[in-house]
């Protein structure tokens, strides 16, 4: 039941009740203004709520429930953490078509490292391999990213062709790396990455990240306020501060309690038991398992990459290449550079998300990340990043990540076939960006 | 000129400068100097290799010879950020803004301000931006939006703003008033006007010879990569700037049925 207020709960919620401004239209596009809320991200919101709640009663209750967001939110991880950096890619007029190729040959060195490689060097299962084989894998997509940018940057060649010639050149290599053999099993430390039955973080801790996550909504609202009060701009009404306060918490903790409400399932958590000591009662134990690691690790990364593209000089940067390469030479950006480091830092997200789903598969395959560039190439313009350059946010393209995947598992959950799915995904593609295109359109002739 | 010991020392003076691209002499072989206060007007029609020149002092063109002087003193200017450094300031026909960012973020572009955390501080950088506008254009109130919705004249004033901001000595402005509608072009002109009253040296290239009649104390004129002279702008009359433009002659070389050939 909570549920299905988790994502509609975010714009509409005081005035428009209350009615004394007029027509609801009135009172929301004030609340917009006042509460100074990104109206494309609100839309955005409303989108995913239809969505969830159509499939929801087209697939006879089965979508919103805590079982299958628990799923989505995971199968969602990937995505988004590759989608965070695609979004300052395509910022800065570029593209990395690349990023599925490179998850493959990534994914597949992790996999080596631990299966074949450190076994022989440090021992079976030793505690270390897990972190070994994930900073060999950052090491190698900062590698092949910063390769690859330098190409872009300093010979000149435009992405999209040094990008191709990696999706090729990349999947080639996954593939002659174990000669197309699937690598598996994972080291047991490094599975807990993926998610699965034992890689969340449980009940109590959810409910701290939920605390700290308020505490720190609370906070950026306050700094907000004092950085205005200080140099003397206007500030935002108070009931709008702590509306946007109280909204933004309570969704945070009925996405937690959302999560805690999915168990463990009886075996694990029969075992969890004994392991305790604790006697099995009679309906069994309902233990909540909590935030899955791979939600937690996109979670992290796109609250780093917000702080990246909006907080720091670099991401500043990046928007000025995107809005005028000539301008920013020119106010004596070292241009090239970022661009680099721009194709750096994908290349390190594409490691983050390739040890998200080697570990979550249990395996590496030769097609690992088939297609993704694809998906995550939609997941940021389907989340407002603009293909011309210069327009773009890390947390649309997260929404943008979250909206692809459901439409899938939706359909998947209704029995949809595989190239119908395909079908529909990609009408929605041309569709979101169409909507897109005639909002901005209208509102620059305003 | 400056051969007199006891004149002052220019502010900027550029030596026997030399740009080629290809087998294409842009400029060949130019000296111009500016002084504190002084508004220089560099003229000439298109592709006489005013911009060219310009760009190797604000460090976006690297001369293939020549020497740059700041105070007496030779300099390397080899990027825009050297430039900068030295106190000169260069506004881009095209404004150069990034039509994305704010204006505050343009003023700041590549300056940023930044808290102690290292982050970019906003808050501040919107507050010297509404100080500088205060001085520049009163008018000016658009800071939170992305300046590609702002008119031609705020747009120049933002990247006017961009310019002084940062205590410039030296203003290079090219086309100053070119996209602009008659009551902004004057509104440019008396900023242009307190900003030499500021002591500020000020390059401007134009197209129009009344640009230039009404701000200029000196006019240096180019043609075809060369400089044809320069003149104070109380000795000449338009048509006389008109034959070094047009013919490349100067006031003294120039005959009276050549400048009734121009007036034509």
């Amino acid at each position: 039941m909570q549920v299905a207020e988790q994502p509609t709960s975010a714009p509409e919620v005081p005035r428009g009740r209350r009615g004394w401004l007029g027509s609801v239209r009135d009172a929301l596009r004030s609340l917009l203004r006042d509460t100074e809320i990104d109206t494309r991200l609100a839309g955005m919101l409303g989108a995913l709520a239809v969505i969830w709640v159509g499939f929801h009663i087209m697939s006879g209750g089965t979508f919103l429930t805590p079982r299958n967001l628990w799923n989505l939110s995971v199968q969602t991880a990937t995505v988004a953490i590759m989608a965070t950096g695609m979004v300052l890619i395509i910022v800065s007029r570029n593209i990395d078509l690349s990023v599925g190729s490179m998850l493959g040959v990534v994914g597949m060195s992790m996999a080596l490292v631990q299966a074949e490689v450190l076994p022989g060097v440090i021992g079976f299962d030793h505690p270390a391999t897990w972190i070994i084989a994930v900073i060999a894998g950052l090491v190698l997509g900062a590698a092949i990213g910063g390769f690859q940018g330098f190409i872009i940057a300093y010979v000149g060649v435009p992405s999209f062709i040094v990008t191709l010639g990696g999706l090729l050149v990349w999947r080639g290599m996954a593939w002659a790396l174990a000669s197309g053999r699937t690598i598996a099993p994972m080291d047991s430390t490094f599975q807990l990455l993926g998610g699965g039955s034992r890689g969340r973080i449980g009940g109590p801790a959810s409910w701290v990240v939920a605390g700290v996550a308020c505490l720190g909504i609370v906070w950026l609202i306050l700094s907000g306020r004092r950085q205005r009060r200080k140099f003397g701009f206007r500030l935002r009404p108070v009931w709008a501060e702590v509306t946007l306060g109280v909204v933004g918490c309570l969704a945070l903790l009925a996405a937690v309690a959302v999560i805690n409400s999915y168990p463990m399932p009886d075996a694990l958590a029969r075992q969890y038991a004994e392991v305790r000591g604790i006697p099995w009662p009679e309906g069994g134990l309902r233990i909540p398992l909590g935030i899955a690691n791979p939600v937690l690790i996109a979670i992290g990364v796109a609250l780093i990459m917000t702080f990246i593209a909006t907080r720091r000089r670099f991401g500043r940067y990046v928007f000025a290449i995107g809005g005028n390469p000539e301008a920013a030479e020119l106010g004596g950006i070292k241009t090239r550079m970022t661009v680099l480091k721009t194709f750096t830092l994908m290349g390190i997200l594409v490691g983050i998300a390739a040890a998200v789903q080697t570990a979550r598969l249990n395996a590496a395959t030769s097609g690992l990340g088939q297609l993704s560039e694809l998906y995550v190439i939609a997941a940021a313009v389907i989340g407002g990043t603009s293909l011309t350059g210069g327009v773009g946010t890390v947390s649309g393209a997260v929404l943008g990540a979250l909206v692809m995947q459901s439409l899938q598992s939706g359909m998947v959950l209704m029995g949809v076939d595989a190239p119908l799915q395909d079908i529909v995904v990609g009408i929605v593609l041309v569709m979101a960006v169409a909507i897109d295109t005639i909002y901005r359109r209208r509102a620059r002739n305003r | 000129m400056t051969a007199d010991s006891t004149a002052p020392v220019p502010l900027v003076e550029m030596r026997n400068m030399n740009v080629s691209f290809g087998g294409v002499h842009a400029v060949d072989d130019v000296t111009m100097d500016l002084y504190a206060g002084e508004i220089h007007a560099l003229l000439g029609g298109n592709g006489a290799g005013k911009s060219t020149l310009i760009k190797t002092l604000s460090g976006a063109q690297k001369p293939d010879s020549g020497q740059i002087y700041i105070d007496g003193h030779p300099v390397a200017i080899t990027s825009p950020r050297d430039a900068k450094a030295l106190g000169i300031e260069t506004i881009y026909q095209t404004l150069a803004l990034a039509d994305n960012i704010d204006a505050p973020g343009n003023v700041f572009l590549g300056r940023e301000l930044t808290t102690r955390w290292g982050t970019l501080n906003d808050t501040a950088m919107e507050d010297a931006t509404r100080k500088v506008m205060k001085r520049l254009n009163p008018n000016f109130l658009n800071f939170k939006t992305a300046v590609n919705s702002l008119s031609g004249g705020q747009r120049q004033s933002v990247a006017i703003a961009k310019a002084v901001h940062f205590n410039a000595r030296v203003l290079i402005m090219d086309e100053p008033t070119a996209a602009l509608g008659p009551a902004e072009t004057e509104q440019v002109r008396a900023l242009i006007r307190q900003l030499k009253q500021e002591g500020i040296g000020i390059i401007m290239i134009s197209h129009d010879i009344h640009d230039v009649f009404d701000l200029a104390d000196r006019i240096t004129v180019m043609l075809q990569g060369r400089k044809v002279g320069t003149v104070e702008k109380a000795d000449v009359t338009m048509d006389e700037v008109l034959a070094m433009i047009i013919i490349g002659k100067l006031p003294e070389e120039v005959t009276q049925s050549e400048l009734a050939d121009l007036r034509g």
